[in-house]
């Protein structure tokens, strides 16, 4: 069945072949409904196991009990079902939608089959590996088969960018706050659709965090997999490699007045005299952004609950480092394996509104919880928390 | 008149109300797989329901999760009456080569150029298994 998947795909896409694959991510094993835990049981049934490394995405359960859910009891029983045929695959119980934080790193040029949209911008940008966009259902298959269909992504000559995304008029002090990158995420996939585009005129290199809250934001308004930065990203060390050394079919020059209503377009609510709870960890928080988060919350007790989502990989380590009892005694809800959009953490209340540092938390969560949002960086995140009503613009 | 789209995947002649979306959709935090409504409150046509419909799609957008939405539609029998794709998408697509391989029944699903699409929203259209589209009229 996995390879007439495989095989049904290449015809509908256009493939002459398939390519072998060194790895996979694999995004199919979040509970949407029934359907998808029979899909993983039928192959369990027929003796299916992965042929190449493959990683697990984010579930719809906690595994390590960290937070709870309210997963009425059949999804709730359908959705543990669903993880634990994943893992009778021989999947890896990563769980987590940041697997190139936590030791999943293709090397540069390989040919891999990724899924969950925010990784695959990481894994083809920042990484320089090779992959489409594996949905669900077609990523386990592949991982399989160990085989993909050879087009799009995997190809040299469709990786070049076509469209030139010039930040040159954007003020340093901006590029280097952490709002700026979800901003531009967000901004970056409406304009760019699912082309290629190559960022230019930075004058510092943003680092991995930012890279990461980029593509995922990017991921989410448009349907990117794949984005350049001159000088910080594999393929790209300047603008005309990026560009295939072809002229582009179109050069975006920023404007501040674009990036401030890319950020109004963050929030669905404005002039909120309370919030009700914050979430920050889409993608899942990496270690340093927790050491973040503790150095500003300086032990303080919060007003309202701080849910910082992120992926065993960083749980282990702050649980050794003895952080984790100190995060929790403040208030945080630490969520490991999962995230408060995909399944439902955050508790249900009309009206409700959360805040967010995560361009793509503000992107889902109102259809997907129910909250409005409230688009804010980690500094007012935090002090929002502690105040239990929005606090913005306090120190950075 | 009769247009001719391209038949991606197979599925049964079908006659139904066209809806053209006029935004590019996420199936995932877009629909509901519950009620099969437009969930994404920024999204134009929020809150109308797509199942039954021929849903004219020009764009797709956003998480790689959009075939399990896709395919929890088909299994609760809230499926498109067919599904036609400006350009083919492999992410929604995946939803329908995986219920015919779990023995549902699936919606057929078409390219054809959105500049189609306006003209035939709204239209009670008749659509063979070929992909050939013809509007009723009356």
């Amino acid at each position: 069945m996995a390879m007439r998947i495989v095989a049904e795909t290449a015809r509908l896409m256009g493939a002459d072949r398939l390519l072998p694959i060194e790895s996979a991510h694999i995004d199919g094993a979040l509970y949407h409904g029934d359907s998808g835990t029979l899909f993983a049981e039928t192959l369990v049934a027929g003796g299916a196991t992965v042929a190449v490394r493959a990683t697990l995405n984010v579930g719809a359960i906690d595994l390590t009990g960290c937070s709870r859910n309210q997963l009425p009891p059949h999804e709730h029983a359908m959705a543990t079902r669903m993880m634990h045929a994943y893992r009778q695959l021989g999947c890896e119980p990563t769980w987590t939608c940041a697997p190139y934080q936590a030791g999943h790193r293709p090397r540069l040029g390989s040919q891999v089959a990724w899924g969950e949209s925010n990784a695959v911008a990481f894994c083809n940008s920042v990484l320089g590996a090779r992959t489409n966009r594996y949905g669900d259902f077609l990523d386990i298959a592949c991982a399989i088969a160990g085989r993909a269909p050879d087009y799009g992504l995997h190809r040299p000559e469709n990786r070049y960018a076509t469209v030139v995304f010039d930040v040159s008029d954007l003020d340093e002090a901006f590029l280097t706050s952490d709002v700026a990158w979800p901003v531009l995420g967000n901004l970056y996939g409406r304009v760019i659709g699912n082309a290629i585009g190559v960022i230019t005129g930075l004058r510092m290199r943003p680092w991995e965090d930012l890279l990461k809250a980029f593509g995922a934001t990017a991921a989410s308004s448009g349907s990117v997999a794949l984005f350049h930065v001159a000088g910080t990203t594999p393929e790209a060390p300047d603008e005309a490699t990026a560009l295939g050394h072809r002229p582009p079919r179109e050069r975006i020059r920023v404007t501040p007045e674009m990036v401030r209503d890319a950020q109004r377009r963050l929030s669905t609510t404005e002039a909120a005299d309370r919030i009700d709870a914050v979430a920050i960890g889409s993608p899942h928080l990496s270690l340093e952004e927790f050491d973040r988060l503790r150095a500003r919350l300086r032990g303080r007790r919060l007003a309202v609950p701080l849910y910082a989502c992120t992926g065993r990989h960083v749980l282990h380590i702050l649980e050794r480092d003895g952080h984790r009892a100190g995060l929790e005694a403040s208030g945080v809800v630490i969520v490991a394996d999962t995230c408060v959009v995909v399944t439902p953490i955050l508790p249900e209340k009309p009206g409700a509104i959360l805040m967010t540092n995560s361009g793509k938390f503000a992107h889902y969560a109102p259809a997907n919880t129910g909250y409005s949002v409230l688009f804010a960086s980690l500094a007012d995140c935090i002090e929002s928390a502690v105040a239990g009503k929005p606090v913005v613009g306090g120190p950075p | 008149m009769t247009i001719e789209a391209d038949v991606l995947l197979p599925g049964r002649a079908v006659e139904a109300r066209a809806m053209a979306l006029t935004a590019p959709i996420s199936f995932w935090g877009g629909v509901n797989p519950r009620t099969a409504e437009i969930a994404d409150a920024r999204h134009p046509e929020y809150g109308q329901r797509i199942n039954g419909r021929v849903l004219l799609i020009p764009a797709t957008i956003g998480s790689s999760s959009a075939a399990a939405i896709l395919l929890e539609l088909v299994h609760a029998g809230l499926a498109p009456a067919a599904i036609v794709l400006h350009e083919p998408d492999a992410i929604l697509l995946l939803g329908l080569i995986v219920a015919r391989e779990m023995g549902h029944p699936t919606p057929l699903a078409l390219r054809l150029d959105a500049s189609h699409f306006a003209a035939l929203h709204g239209q009670q259209l008749v659509i063979s298994e070929t992909g050939s589209i013809a509007a009723k009229t009356g």
